[in-house]
């Protein structure tokens, strides 16, 4: 994909920047200096009326729009960022950063710790949506970008632009969340608890500290095959492998893979590891489980948005059953409580929460409009 | 009046001051919304219950809501919009009396339309035909209708006064255009009512 560049080096693909913050972290104390790894794709306008703010989801990345350095896919939502597109370079400022506790850039616990010159690990602190949304914040300020014509995200991006309209509404003039929720769910963070499990009984694991050997990538592997499945529809998986063998006629009586979908999880465990950390994967679990917006807000969830100017745009999937449809009408009760302006739909497809992520021209066509009557 | 609009349409819409805030109640895919919005400079938000329709309306920049009308007016504050609008909804709704009151609670005004089930074609059709009627506005078969409360033009001018609501306005259409108000419960198919707290 052919992008048009600014002059300016703060602006483009694969970038970097340490500042020194500090970021303030919901747990107490400050984390500073802070590593940023981001992209970004167009031209910011001159009056900086038209950038545009794209959030990952758990194991995301800055590449939203460009080539993977490691896995060699395209971007992870080209699907939506592009020529002719919903968010267009050609008209957009789009902006994705690497959130901090990640490991493709960013800080997080495999990063080196200065007062050691060693990985952080462990000593890494656990950080929150909040703190990566304030971190994020950081690095706009660099950038000189004030405000947002839009932010917008899927899943733990979906968090993180609530958390970007509850904390700076003045900076978020539309907002869209997909296939998200304004809290993680019970069943949500007992999904994560078995991932993290998964990776903390690989004895290569060693309470964080393996950088300089081995990684738990057993744990890993197992830990992504679990949540794969939640990413997926019990429609989709019977649609797309049903019942069917993997290059054999008959069962093995034994414990090969002899599902096709056996097999398919398998490589999606195997493949994770080769592009991401245990660590980061223990720390972003716990950011997104620890996410309440309602939390700092009396337990409120309306007084996220009091006096928003902010426009919403959410949108559900209808076979999404780790972030339903019930959960995106809390937030959208909780915007229309608050007298805010919201728009929602609920898509039909059998795809599951990763609908997001695949080609949904009803989800382009929505986020098209809705980015156009913002303009 | 407003061109290209369903007639009840029209007259709610030639009724709406400019630059008020609406709220479009089972708005279709947003052609009320898009005239007010471009013809009145009215800020308008809309709640549909189909998602074809809400996802046509939201590509077309509106801000819609896929919802239900019993179950999802709660959450609007009270007096959050100057007029709440309900057009040919009201016979759809499980209690239309409930959504009624949310609508008078939510807007100043309320903006109520609906089919007349005592047009004289519907009644012909019922007494001589012993069918239930199947008519230009209820187009649809007794097993297969969303209208589950059919209603007629005095039914809803008994509930205005036994519930207390204030009837601004009424307005009658017969075919597509304007009729008399009297005789209307037997000569209007259609009935327009402008309601306020």
């Amino acid at each position: 994909m052919h992008f048009v560049m600014n002059d300016d080096e703060r602006y483009g693909l694969d970038k970097k920047a340490r500042l020194l913050g500090p970021l303030k972290l919901d747990s107490g104390g400050e984390f500073a200096p802070i590593e940023f790894a981001y992209e970004t794709y167009g031209k910011l306008n001159a009056d900086k009326s038209n950038a545009i703010l794209v959030c990952h989801a758990l194991t995301g990345d800055q590449y939203a729009a460009s080539q993977h350095p490691i896995s060699g896919k395209d971007g992870w939502w080209s699907n939506v960022i592009g020529a002719n597109k919903p968010v267009d370079p050609a008209y957009d400022f789009i902006i994705c950063i690497n959130v901090i506790g990640s490991c493709l850039g960013s800080s997080g616990p495999a990063s080196i710790n200065p007062s050691t010159d060693a990985p952080y690990g462990m000593d890494f602190p656990v950080i929150t949506v909040a703190d990566m949304v304030r971190a994020q914040a950081i690095l706009l300020d660099h950038l000189g970008v004030e405000s947002l014509a839009a932010v917008i995200g899927g899943s733990m991006g979906g968090m993180q632009v609530l958390s970007w309209a509850a904390q700076f509404p003045n900076r978020v003039r539309s907002a869209v969340v997909i296939a998200s929720a304004a809290r993680q769910s019970a069943q949500n963070i007992a999904f994560h608890e078995v991932g993290r499990q998964s990776i903390m009984a690989d004895l290569r694991w060693k309470k964080g500290s393996y950088y300089d050997g081995d990684a738990p990538t057993s744990g890993l592997a197992v830990a992504r095959m679990a949540a794969h499945i939640t990413y997926l529809s019990e429609a989709g998986l019977t649609q797309k492998f049903g019942r069917r063998l993997q290059d054999r006629d008959e069962k093995s009586f034994g414990f090969d893979a002899d599902f096709q979908i056996e097999s398919y999880l398998r490589h999606q465990g195997i493949s994770f590891v080769d592009r991401f950390d245990a660590n980061s994967y223990l720390y972003i679990t716990r950011a997104m489980d620890y996410f309440d917006l309602a939390d700092d807000y009396g337990g409120i969830l309306a007084n996220a948005f009091q006096n928003t100017k902010t426009r919403f745009c959410v949108i559900s999937f209808d076979s999404d059953w780790l972030y339903p449809t019930s959960e995106s009408r809390r937030i959208v009760h909780a915007i229309n409580a608050a007298g805010g302006n919201v728009s929602f739909v609920e898509i039909k497809s059998d795809f599951g929460h990763d609908s997001f992520l695949l080609s949904a021209p009803e989800m382009n066509q929505i986020i098209s409009g809705f980015l156009k009557a913002g303009e | 009046m407003m061109q290209s609009l369903r007639p009840d349409l029209a007259i709610i819409a030639d009724n709406i001051a400019t630059g008020s805030r609406i709220l479009d109640i089972g708005c279709g895919d947003g052609a009320l919304m898009s005239a007010l919005r471009d013809q009145k400079q009215v800020d308008a938000r809309g709640i549909e219950i189909d998602s074809a329709n809400v996802s046509a309306a939201v590509a077309k920049g509106l801000s819609v809501v896929q919802g239900d009308a019993d179950r999802d007016l709660y959450e609007y504050p009270d007096n959050s919009f100057d007029y709440a609008i309900l057009s040919q909804t009201l016979q759809t709704t499980h209690r239309p009396d409930i959504v009624v009151e949310n609508l008078l609670r939510i807007g100043r005004y309320a903006f109520v339309s609906f089919p007349n089930f005592a047009h004289w074609r519907v009644r012909l059709s019922l007494s001589f035909g012993g069918r239930m009627p199947v008519t230009r506005l209820i187009p649809e078969k007794w097993y297969d209708t969303p209208n589950i409360h059919h209603v007629t033009i005095d039914d809803f001018r008994a509930i205005v006064r036994e519930r207390n609501w204030v009837q601004e306005k009424q307005w009658f259409l017969s075919g597509d255009t304007q009729t008399s108000r009297s005789g209307a419960n037997l000569l209007a198919e259609h009935a327009v009512f402008l309601l306020r707290q």
